[in-house]
């Protein structure tokens, strides 16, 4: 094995991709309690309490009076989060469909009375900053590819590593940290124990969030293949100019989704669905399959729904990798641990970094250390 | 600390079940909840007491 090529490797990733990691983590550690943190800090608003069976009002009515409230804007999509916002619908309008996301506003609603609960302003406020830091560092797609490309030199950094890992630990028990030598060694063995303990949470964590970088790509895949096939017969028509009920969309849609649960209706012509249909989207009930989706395309003049498909795995991965990254499908226990996970990665980059500023050997030397199975070469 | 040098599956043995463990814990609470959630908060915090032992105890 070429100790030194990998070696090469090890550093050269992690020195690139350090600091941009230090970020990540450090922005992403408030994001993994952002529910929590939102009630805290930004009086986030609740659904009075009215008897458990009250009945969910039309959805004509409630986009009616989303309408009434931004007049000027339309509907791009209407979503529901019941476990988190119980009998809340949030409302997504914008100048035109095609608007930028921060000309966007979303409205929330009660789901059985459409009282307005909630008319954010413009987004901003600290969980803001931090979740925009985390995705884009404010900079829109190149800056999420960005972040993503840095993703994956950490995976290059995980993987180069481990490979160092089995030669260095050749002479030493697994857990070694030896401290009264010097610090230098005390904060190399503790990198290596922290950084292989870690390893598979780190990479999954790593690889899902570089595959969310890429979802304006996957969107925009899933638009041009699967939903571009499925509306062919409609590609040459001209945008219907009077839209059908989204109640009715939805009734016709709920026929071919038994058994599941509404998630998310995009309006004809928004990012999610094409010019001529609602596309409402259903989730199973497991913490598995509420992150799939099902999508049901609905005529939104004519009223048919389409023959409904299977999202293609690129979505579906996309759509995996959410919960995977943000740890938020096991409850506040598992929250807990993702936040403690992503400090003991702080660590292991910090220590990292110190190991490389504090360098006083030369990279012959530190190869030297590591094929002696983690021993300091004699002089 | 003994001085034979240790074969490659001695380097990774623990290293492998920690491995194993915090995938049975990335997995279990995303197929289901309850009981499967426990399994997820117990494989997957595992490696943080792993940590906690070696960093806390006396030189080895």
């Amino acid at each position: 094995m070429n100790v030194k090529l990998w070696f090469l490797i090890h550093k050269w990733s992690s020195l690139v991709c350090t600091l941009f990691l230090l970020m990540l983590c450090i922005t992403g550690l408030p994001l993994i309690f952002h529910h929590e943190l939102e009630h805290l800090l930004e009086d986030e608003v609740e659904a009075p309490a009215m008897p458990t069976d009250t009945p969910m009002a039309s959805l004509d009515v409630l986009s009616e009076r989303a309408r009434s409230a931004r007049p000027g804007d339309v509907i791009r999509f209407m979503f529901w989060d019941d476990e988190d916002h119980p009998n809340q619908t949030f409302v997504s309008l914008a100048p035109t469909q095609d608007a930028k996301a921060e000309e966007a506003r979303t409205l929330v609603l009660d789901s059985r009375t459409g009282a307005l609960l909630d008319e954010p302003g413009p987004p901003g406020g600290f969980l803001y900053i931090m979740f925009k830091l985390h995705v884009d560092l404010f900079a829109g797609l190149p800056g999420m590819l960005f972040l993503g490309f840095m993703g994956l030199l950490f995976v290059v950094a995980i993987i180069s590593g481990v490979v160092l890992y089995a030669p260095f630990m050749r002479k030493l028990d697994f857990g070694t940290v030896r401290r009264e030598r010097s610090s230098r060694l005390q904060w190399l063995d503790l990198h290596n124990l922290l950084g292989v303990v870690t390893l598979v949470w780190a990479l999954v964590v790593g690889l899902t969030g570089a595959i969310n970088t890429l979802s304006p790509i996957v969107v925009g895949l899933w638009q041009q293949g699967q939903l571009a096939a499925m509306t062919a017969d409609y590609a040459e028509r001209p945008a219907p100019e009077q839209i059908g009920s989204v109640q009715q969309a939805l009734d016709t849609a709920s026929a071919s989704a038994e058994g599941m649960h509404l998630s998310l209706i995009a309006w004809p012509g928004s990012q999610f669905s094409s010019p001529h249909h609602y596309g409402v989207f259903f989730r199973g009930d497991t913490p598995l399959t509420s992150r799939l989706l099902q999508p049901v395309l609905v005529d939104a003049s004519a009223g048919h729904a389409l023959e409904p498909e299977a999202l293609p795995w690129y979505v579906q991965t996309l759509l995996l990798s959410q919960p995977l990254h943000f740890g938020d499908y096991g409850g506040m226990p598992l929250k807990v641990i993702w936040a403690l996970l992503d400090i003991i990665t702080i660590v292991v980059l910090i220590s990292g970094l110190y190991l490389w500023l504090g360098r006083r050997t030369s990279a012959a030397r530190r190869v030297e250390e590591i094929n002696n199975g983690g021993q300091e070469a004699q002089p | 600390m003994s001085r034979s040098p240790r074969t490659l599956w001695q380097v990774f043995r623990a290293p492998l079940l920690l491995a194993v463990l915090s995938m049975i814990g990335l997995v279990a609470a995303l197929i289901g909840d309850g009981l499967l959630d426990l399994l997820s908060w117990l494989a997957l915090g595992s490696t943080l007491l792993v940590i906690a032992w070696y960093w806390s105890r006396p030189s080895g």
